[in-house]
């Protein structure tokens, strides 16, 4: 697998992530050798293995619909950036939704 | 075992515990003793409530640089509180009063958590972990929060936002990572017990390289709740000590079924001390094929080689058992892991918490504000995580990963009909010079080689030391070397065992010495 | 049956229904679900997507949602996970929304819609639902600039109050072919999601909301490409938009044109669907198992639990009334009203289910809606209605009398039965046979001519005397009666 300076702007786009040029000609050849490194995994036969998304873990873990207290509104938006009418501000949003 | 007589830093936390216990000592003593060492050994000024590590290019050479932030006052305070409740009879834990360092990965109100970023800029958690929660409940006191590779991604704790942190046995060399300052302050006696967290060997592969005990539990048996997830499948806290003991009884502390933990299990391992002096007369301890030979240290693999013998020595059954798809476990690991923390890490937006770039819209605010927040290495993660779970890639890359997972988990099933426990080395290769891998992440990720499969079937494994041996690059030096016991899922206290039997047989002080040591010796 | 929607062109229509649950707390943490709070006081750790907060799932949800599926005919996954849903949003607080995604919790399913056939009768439509899935709410955007809305706003301020709450999607096949049966089965879907009583379903207040797929074929062909149209805030709006874009589509395909894969959002004042956004290509959401999470198991025993519950569904509520002998279009509003329950209650108390159908979806209906109020917040009960029946089946109210204790009874908000207000506000017919005899002499005494005109044939004629006798009596004369005592003062 070899990344492309364009593939690699595609998966920031997706990420989200600002890379300048100087990144993308540094990540394309370091995300291409980690990632022919990773596909050795595709020389295991496991057509009918049932994939593993927790080693070990309980089945169907459920809590009551009972309310506990929220925190208060002062804690969690004293870490926010920007905060206008008790609500997070962010600039403009261009994208639409989902 | 440390020996006796040394001043309060040099204690192992049970020695501490029982002096505490008998009052012949305070609470307040030792953690000012404490606080006395990370002054003397960590950088940074002891002034006032809190203090933070001084920038990552005012370190001196001598520092380790433990500590991202000591919040000093506080652990005098809890101290003082502590024996006041001694004094007037009120019943305490089996670790009440014993100075504990935890890693800047878990919340802990009332002081930033940075997880080593730059991204987390300012940021009060506004709750407790539940690890410190149940460290709080156990009165252990927290002096503070250790450096750590970001977001827990590296191998060497150079990927810290606040500079690196060095090996108390050789301050030219990392002390692994990424729970590196948590290692660190334990070797280097700032504090008897660190709690670091281990992915794919964070816990394990550091105490490897410091000459510690290092414990990832069984997966699920430690709440995460409060740990800044880098991969929720694999990500478990655990326990850092210079005895088998100490690791055991921290362990004990923070097991507990959590049920604001989706994946916390109800389960408990049976008592971590009840059995643990048992020893190996009869026991099966499995010698794993695939994990020796080619990329280890011809140190590392002498070392190991003489633990085997040792364990023969005190009555083990040694028997050689495979994991077949073990070579797969790294790959598998660096796709899976990945994966998770590309989306682990999207919250990270400057919406909500932390730093914030400004830009005209809020995409663009997203984009430069990650771009500015993450380092190298997580920028690296997220893209390959982000592009291994991409439309077209899903199955051969994060799918295939996910089964090879399945099929290590299986592999290490049919291995424990045959053994009791597995040991393997721990990292292939004694502590490395700062800056030598930096520039390769795959040499980085290959430190993770021994310790990923484990990681992967969520089976207990810990560290503990099994010597010393020279470093390739620095003939004559001596370097601690870790020994890797696994064990089936919940059987903590077979690893436990098997370590204390180990442990008790080799005559290894957990005392940093050589040339490049840190300095003032307990 | 006929499909064809306009000059042989086919309509295909599919649906994808959001739900909010009314459970009492979020999704995945304890914070209140209440509504319109001050921003940002229903929140924590969790659904504000702090650093290291973890989900759990709420149990109610999960049964809210089961029971739901079950009401649609879908079956129940024995096992199913939760998937993340990664893209970036403000108001999406972990930048991913946990979802479900290859195993829903309930596929399968189908709902039967009525809808009036070509000759007036009622059609049975069966559209089938492919899956009911588990996921969460965003948090609400407030857009501050000149437009007030998204488009030329300068910021935007997020209130995570709504983040997190359970929604389920309930995606139909494309098995819809005219906007009525969209309507309809929009409608029907809102009422049985009632009758659980799984949500309040309100368009107005977004706990209901639709979008729909549509697109144009000839038939027997392929599928055509669909658009996706988004702001459908009432079933009216439903049938409008899918009715327009059709059209639309229509229009541009037989003008030579082609159909653009796109998000098109219903301007309801302008009466047009409008680009939102072109899909480039199928946005790439990265779905992968949430690893925080864990199987969500349903057994049969406790499916069967669930099944248990379910309460009467809509289509056997007026599979009843019409046994008991209500018409069709009053069964359908009763069912649709929610007036059920009074309905039982008054036939219980043994009126007859004709008249308490005709009261229930007539004059109190209408008199309630007036006064800008339902029979939920009316304080009238089936008993009530039961009463005001017998009282006009006993002579003691006429139909007009009746009405005006009907005012009476929603001005008090059913603190006084019809007897009380009657009686209290002089409602009675006059029933006195004496009094009544001496207006009667009274009025023909009065219209000999009127009298003469009887006498000589013209029945008819009779009506004007009754309505003298009415206004002497203002309106509280029995007509009957009066009828009676008139033909005898006559003597006809
Ligand atoms: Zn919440």
């Amino acid at each position: 697998m070899s990344l492309s300076a364009d593939e690699v702007r595609h998966v920031a786009r997706l990420a989200r992530l600002a890379l300048s040029d100087d990144e993308v000609t540094d990540l394309a050849p370091q995300l291409s050798g980690i990632l022919g490194y990773a596909e050795q995994v595709g020389e295991v036969a496991a057509e009918d293995v049932t994939p593993t998304v927790h080693p070990f873990a309980p089945q169907d873990v459920t809590r009551p619909d009972d309310p506990r207290p929220s925190l208060p509104r002062e804690d969690i938006l004293a870490s926010a950036p920007e905060v206008e009418q008790d609500r997070f501000a962010v600039p403009r949003i261009v994208a639409e939704e989902g | 075992m440390v020996p006796e007589g040394v001043s309060l830093t040099g204690l192992s936390a049970a020695q501490l515990a029982a002096k505490l216990a008998a009052e012949e000592v305070s609470s307040r003593e030792a953690v000012d003793a404490h606080l006395d060492r990370i002054a003397a050994t960590d950088g940074g000024t002891p002034d006032g409530d809190v203090w933070a590590a001084p920038p990552a290019d005012e370190l001196g050479p001598d520092h380790v640089h433990a500590f991202l932030r000591v919040t000093a006052q506080a652990a005098r305070d809890h101290a003082d509180d502590i024996d006041r409740r001694r004094v007037a009879g009120e019943e305490l834990g089996p670790l009440a009063g014993v100075p504990l360092a935890l890693k800047d990965v878990l919340t802990m109100r009332g002081a930033p958590t940075t997880c080593g970023s730059k991204m987390l800029d300012g940021w009060i958690p506004p709750y407790d972990a539940t690890v410190t929660e149940l460290l709080r409940e156990a009165d252990i006191v927290v002096l503070g929060k250790t450096n750590m590779d970001e977001f827990a991604m590296g191998s060497s704790t150079e990927n810290s936002a606040f500079g690196d942190t060095r090996n108390p046995w050789d301050l030219d060399r990392v002390p692994g990572g990424s729970s590196g300052g948590s290692a660190a302050a334990v070797a280097a006696l700032q504090a008897p017990l660190s709690i670091g967290t281990d992915t794919g060997g964070s816990i394990r592969q550091p105490a490897a390289l410091t000459g510690l005990v290092g414990a990832k539990p069984t997966y699920g048996t430690v709440s995460r709740r409060g740990l800044v997830a880098f991969a929720s499948s694999l990500d478990q806290a655990g326990p850092f000590a210079r005895t088998v003991e100490d690791a055991a009884r921290l362990q004990t502390v923070i097991q507990r079924h959590d049920p604001r933990d989706s994946t916390s299990v109800t389960d408990r391992p049976p008592d971590l001390l009840e059995h643990l002096h048992d020893g190996v007369d009869g026991l099966r301890i499995g010698v794993v094929r695939e994990l020796q030979g080619e990329g280890y240290e011809p140190g590392v693999e002498q070392t190991f080689q003489v633990a085997l013998e040792r364990f023969a020595a005190l009555g083990a059954e040694i028997v050689e058992v495979s994991l077949p798809h073990a070579p797969y476990g790294l790959p598998a690991y660096y796709l899976i892991a990945p994966s998770e923390c590309s989306s682990n890490l999207a919250r990270f937006d400057g919406v909500r918490y932390g730093n914030r770039v400004d830009a005209p819209t809020a995409e663009e605010m997203n984009a430069a504000t990650r771009a500015a927040g993450f380092g190298p290495e997580v920028k690296r993660r997220i893209m390959i995580g982000t592009h291994a779970l991409s439309s077209g890639y899903y199955d051969a890359y994060y799918l295939q990963a996910s089964k090879v997972r399945t099929l290590i988990a299986q592999d290490f099933r049919a291995a424990f009909e045959t053994a009791d426990v597995l040991v393997s080395p721990t990292s292939p290769s004694v502590a490395f010079g700062l800056a030598t891998k930096t520039a390769d992440p795959i040499a980085m990720y290959l430190n993770d080689v021994a310790t990923v499969p484990a990681s992967l079937a969520g089976i207990p494994a810990l560290s503990l030391p099994a010597g010393l041996a020279e470093a390739p690059d620095a003939p004559g030096s001596a370097l601690p070397v870790g020994l890797q016991v696994m064990a089936p899922l919940l059987r903590d206290d077979l690893m436990y065992r098997a370590a204390w039997a180990f442990e008790q047989d080799l005559d290894f002080a957990p005392l940093p010495t050589g040339p490049r040591a840190v300095g003032g010796a307990a | 049956m006929t499909t064809e929607f306009q000059d042989g062109w086919e309509l295909v229509v599919g649906l994808e229904v959001h739900v909010e649950l009314t459970t009492r707390t979020k999704m995945w943490c304890g914070c209140a679900t209440t509504f319109g709070d001050e921003p940002n006081t229903n929140v924590c750790e969790v659904c504000t997507g702090q650093p290291g907060a973890l989900p759990v799932v709420n149990e109610r949800a999960i049964h809210d949602a089961t029971l739901l599926g079950l009401a649609l005919n879908g079956s129940v996954a024995a096992t199913c996970w939760f998937h993340r849903k990664n893209y970036f949003y403000p108001d999406l607080a972990k930048n991913y929304q946990i979802s479900q995604y290859d195993v829903p919790l309930i596929a399968d399913g189908y709902l039967d819609v009525e809808v009036p056939g070509p000759d007036g009768d009622v059609e049975t439509r069966r559209i089938r639902i492919e899956r009911l899935h588990m996921e969460e709410d965003t948090g609400k955007s407030l857009h501050v600039g000149d437009t007030g809305r998204l488009h030329g706003a300068d910021r935007s301020l997020i209130d995570y109050n709504r983040c997190g709450i359970p929604l389920l999607e309930i995606v139909s096949r494309p098995d819809i072919h005219d906007p009525e049966t969209a309507q309809a089965y929009l409608r029907e879907l809102q009422a049985i999601v009632r009758t659980v009583g799984v949500s309040d379903a309100r368009m107005e207040e977004g706990s209901i909301r639709c979008d729909a797929n549509v697109s144009v074929r000839r038939p027997g062909e392929e599928l055509g490409t669909r658009t996706e149209i988004k702001n459908l805030n009432s079933v009216r709006s439903l049938g409008r938009a899918v009715r327009y874009e059709a059209k639309r589509q229509i229009a541009v395909l037989e003008d030579g044109g082609e159909i653009v894969m796109q998000t098109r959002h219903w301007d309801e004042s302008k009466g047009v669907t409008e680009t939102l956004r072109v899909k480039e290509s199928v946005t790439d959401y990265r779905y992968f198992p949430d690893p925080d999470l864990v199987a969500v198991v349903s057994p049969a025993d406790k499916v069967e639990a669930i099944r248990s519950e379910l309460p009467e569904l809509p289509a056997a509520t007026r599979a009843r009334l019409a046994e008991a002998g209500v018409a069709a279009e009053q069964a359908s509003t009763i069912v649709a009203s929610e007036l059920g329950c009074w309905f039982d209650d008054a036939v219980a108390a043994g009126a007859d289910p004709g008249a308490v159908a005709n009261w229930l979806t007539g004059d109190i209906a209408g008199q309630l809606s007036a006064a800008g109020r339902s029979m939920h917040d009316s304080g009238l009960t089936g008993a009530h209605v039961a009463e005001l029946i017998g009282l006009i089946e006993d002579g003691t109210l006429s139909t007009n009398l009746a009405k005006q204790v009907v005012e009476g009874m929603i001005e008090e908000r059913g603190a006084k039965g019809p007897a009380q207000i009657a009686e209290e506000r002089g409602l009675q017919q006059v029933s006195d046979e004496g009094e009544l005899r001496a207006i009667v002499e009274q009025v023909v005494a009065d219209n000999a001519g009127t009298v003469e005109d009887i006498r000589g044939g013209n029945q008819k004629a009779i009506g004007a005397l009754v309505g003298q006798v009415m206004k002497a009596t203002k309106g509280q004369a029995d007509p009957r009666k009066t009828n009676e005592l008139l033909r005898e003062a006559i003597g006809t």
